[in-house]
């Protein structure tokens, strides 16, 4: 076993992927010479030389269109969009063109293609950088979305992902690139396949779903709350489309008890989604009020500190959610 | 107005079903949506909610009836309000819907037209005695639906169970808690039991000449909607099909080699790695290369599936057995078969199943090496074209051929973890050699396991 931190599972991942099959490719800005912003290339440019790693212009649009263009000729490539906030300018070739392809072609073509991107706040990143868009793109039927939370599942989940053949999107959680560690393997292919939740922590009380860095807060206040008694059932999404129902279901089946926490804003956020999966399916399984805690609802995170701590939902917030849906 | 409460279908091929509990008694209010009767078919247990807010006014089938689809059960109306008049003076098409006739039916019948004539208050068909003035719902506070549902299946009066949530609601865990400090049923007073000693012994025995009672005739074990179905698909299925059996083995060794390495990966993602799961995806791999396994026949020629939707064959001990399905399987990693197979099995167990979870299989596997059998000529599962079964795993000596230092053929004797398989098709559709390319592949796949 070896001890990395997730943005290390996720280099790994792809210089595994572009050495295993030559379809692979990375395309992105600043991924060649630079290694990219946050260093999640480092060292691929050199190993396998610019035309498997390629610097692309600044112009987001491209970077997707050109994947698209690539995946349709059969090869396999890697957008890295440098922050999610900047991937509307590819909204359009992303849910018009690589979502509906494989329908509209009668799956005679596909879209082997995945798309990085890192989001999130707490960071100090502000408007333009802190942004979560996962709820945008779980709408669309056609794409795959996958959030990873530890270094096991970076690295399990994006190998899968290149070798998926639908549009993946891959968010990652930004802050915990360098702030998350944990064990992974040696020696032997680590592959998470995509579309199953995890139990990171087993509890009787209540039914907690995160992902990305929520997901770690969730488990830092259900510590919390254990010595208070209060059991709680961590699980990590890790995939939201398609997301693992069944998982979902069978938690809810033995606490009776939900709460979903994401730092996306509150309305028409992912969690109503889980919300309207267990309001349908777990009615005479639910023994209170399925509850949310997400951003509120203001147009972005807000740059000033004390503001960003407003807005983001932490273990101290979550604990307390906890303890209310307990009671009840 | 009085709304009927109607016997749903609840499934394609499901015309009837059993009436196993009523909720709720003659003269109680109910709400919308509150559960009114418990309904057991052949395929699955659910309840039927109460289509309105009001009264339970009558109810014209009892508990182990068992009626057609689409049979009136019961009224639900204002409290005190007279009851329509049927035509055929009061034969109900409840009673018009009913297969299977108990003395009880007849009962019901004749009542059920008396109280058209007659105020409900006290005369309905299956009024039960006054239930002893319990709390009154609202002073419970707020019921959850988890725990109305756990009460009505415990039979819980609970206005007894202490509730410990906001403002005293009564939470899942109190119910839980309650279940369990649930005193099992007061021991006998000592003047209930028979005594001990010569004493009191009947004086029929201490003289010992009492002629013996002539044989007992046996008991007889009333066929419920399960065993009756289970017969006649049967029986239908060995008229139906001209059955053949093929057996071949195969060395697990892999296999077992393959789930010892991923059995702890899957237990992270909360799934039972099970044998069954590798038993389907070998199924699946010799389908898709065999699609006459994948058929069935029909008058027109037969029908090559474009699914592959294979049965699970699950028992439920004394309550017989159940054959869900894992639906395009062809399309599920091996985690995502063992995670159904999981699911579907321990649904079946707790009669959980939708009614949809157990149509439109293409394919049946049965593990009849689960209760120790070594090899079994399975019945086919209409209108499927085969079967297979697997047998139970034993370390057996096989020869295994090998090569000397020179290169020469060795033989030499191993240990090695051997089951049999069975494939039983239908000679109609398929015949032995087709039959036996298939099991081969079967084998094949779960010898090469990687």
């Amino acid at each position: 076993m070896a001890d990395i931190t997730l943005i290390e599972g996720l280099r790994q991942a792809m210089d595994e992927e572009l050495e295993r099959d030559e379809r692979v490719f990375i395309v992105g800005e600043d991924v060649g010479a630079r290694g990219g912003v946050f260093r999640a290339t480092m060292g691929l440019f050199e190993k396998y030389g610019a035309e498997r790693v390629i610097d692309s212009p600044l112009a987001e649009l491209s970077i997707v269109g050109v994947g698209i263009g690539a995946a349709l000729y059969g090869m396999h490539p890697i957008c890295e969009v440098q922050f999610a906030d900047f991937i509307y300018p590819a909204f359009n070739q992303i849910v018009s063109e690589a979502a509906k392809m494989c329908y509209r072609s009668a799956g005679e073509w596909t879209v082997p293609l995945v798309i990085r991107a890192p989001y999130g706040g707490g960071i100090g990143g502000g408007l333009y950088h802190s942004q979560s868009v996962e709820a945008f793109f779980a709408h669309v039927p056609g794409l795959k979305v996958v959030i990873p939370s530890t270094p096991y599942d970076a690295k399990g989940l994006l190998k899968s992902a290149v070798r998926d053949p639908n549009p993946v999107i891959f968010l990652e959680p930004k802050k915990g690139y360098r702030l998350i560690r944990g064990e992974i393997p040696e020696g032997e292919e680590l592959l998470v396949p995509l579309g199953s939740a995890r139990i990171s922590r087993e509890g009787r009380d209540l039914s907690l779903f995160a992902y990305g860095m929520m997901h770690h807060y969730a488990l830092q206040a259900a510590e919390q709350v254990a010595q208070e008694g209060i059991q709680v059932e961590v699980i990590d999404l890790r995939t939201l489309l398609p997301v693992d129902e069944q998982a979902v279901l069978a938690s809810v089946r033995k606490t009776g008890k939900a709460l979903i926490v994401h730092e996306d804003t509150l309305t028409g956020g992912y969690g109503a989604e889980i919300a309207a999966i267990l309001a349908e399916h777990a009615f005479t399984d639910l023994d209170g009020p399925v509850m949310r805690l997400a951003g509120p609802d203001v147009p972005a995170v807000p740059y000033s500190h004390p503001l960003q701590d407003w807005f983001m939902p932490d273990a101290e917030r979550i604990a307390q959610a906890m303890r209310k849906l307990a009671a009840f | 107005m009085t709304i009927e409460v109607i016997m749903p279908q609840l499934g394609e091929s499901v015309v009837e079903g059993t009436v196993t509990k009523w909720l709720k008694q003659v003269d109680e209010p109910v709400r919308e949506f509150e559960p009114l009767v418990e309904i057991n078919t052949d395929k699955v247990d659910t309840e039927i909610p109460s289509p309105a807010d009001g009264t339970f006014l009558a109810r014209f089938v009892d508990e182990g009836q068992t009626v057609r689809a689409g049979t009136v059960l019961a009224l639900i109306g204002e409290p005190g309000e007279p009851l329509p008049q049927r035509e055929g003076g009061g034969a109900h098409s409840a009673a018009a819907g009913r297969v299977s006739q108990k003395p009880a039916a007849q009962a019901s019948q004749g009542s059920a037209a008396r109280v058209v004539a007659e105020p409900v208050a006290d005369r309905s068909p299956a009024a039960l005695p006054a239930a002893p003035p319990a709390r009154k719902r609202e002073d419970l506070g707020f019921i959850s639906p988890v725990v109305a549902k756990m009460a009505a299946e415990h039979g819980l009066d609970l206005s007894q169970v202490p509730g410990t949530g906001q403002a005293g609601r009564i939470t899942k865990r109190d119910v839980l808690a309650f279940l369990e400090s649930r005193p099992s049923a007061a021991p006998p007073a000592p003047w209930e039991e028979p005594g001990l000693g010569e004493l009191f012994r009947p004086s029929e025995e201490l003289a010992g000449g009492a002629a013996k009672p002539a044989a007992a005739p046996g008991t007889i074990l009333p066929l419920d909607v399960v065993r009756r179905s289970i017969a006649e698909h049967m029986v239908r299925s060995k008229h139906t099909s001209a059955h053949v059996t093929t057996v071949m083995e195969a060395d697990l060794s892999r296999v077992i080699a393959h789930r010892q390495a991923h059995r702890e990966i899957f237990q992270r993602d909360g799934v039972n790695l099970t044998f069954t799961a590798y038993f389907a995806a070998a199924a699946v791999t010799a389908l898709k290369q065999v699609p006459l396994a994948n058929a069935s026949w029909s008058d027109q020629g037969i029908v090559l599936h474009r699914q592959v939707n294979v049965g699970v064959a699950v028992s439920l001990g004394d309550k017989g057995l159940i054959v869900p399905v894992i639906r395009d399987a062809d399309q599920l990693s091996l985690l995502a078969l063992a995670r159904s197979i999981n699911d579907l099995a321990e649904r079946a167990r707790s009669r959980k199943l939708r009614p949809e979870e157990v149509q439109g299989g293409t394919f049946t596997i049965t593990n009849h090496g689960t209760s120790g059998s070594l090899l079994a000529t399975p019945i086919i599962n209409q209108p499927q074209s085969a079967i297979l079964g697997v047998g139970v795993l034993q370390k057996r000596v096989v020869v295994v051929e090998g090569k000397g230092s020179a290169g020469e053929a060795v033989d030499s004797i191993a240990i090695r973890p051997m089951i049999y398989l069975t494939l039983t098709l239908d000679h109609r559709i398929l015949d032995g050699a087709i039959g036996d390319q298939f099991l081969g592949l079967v084998v094949q796949r779960l010898q090469q396991w990687s």
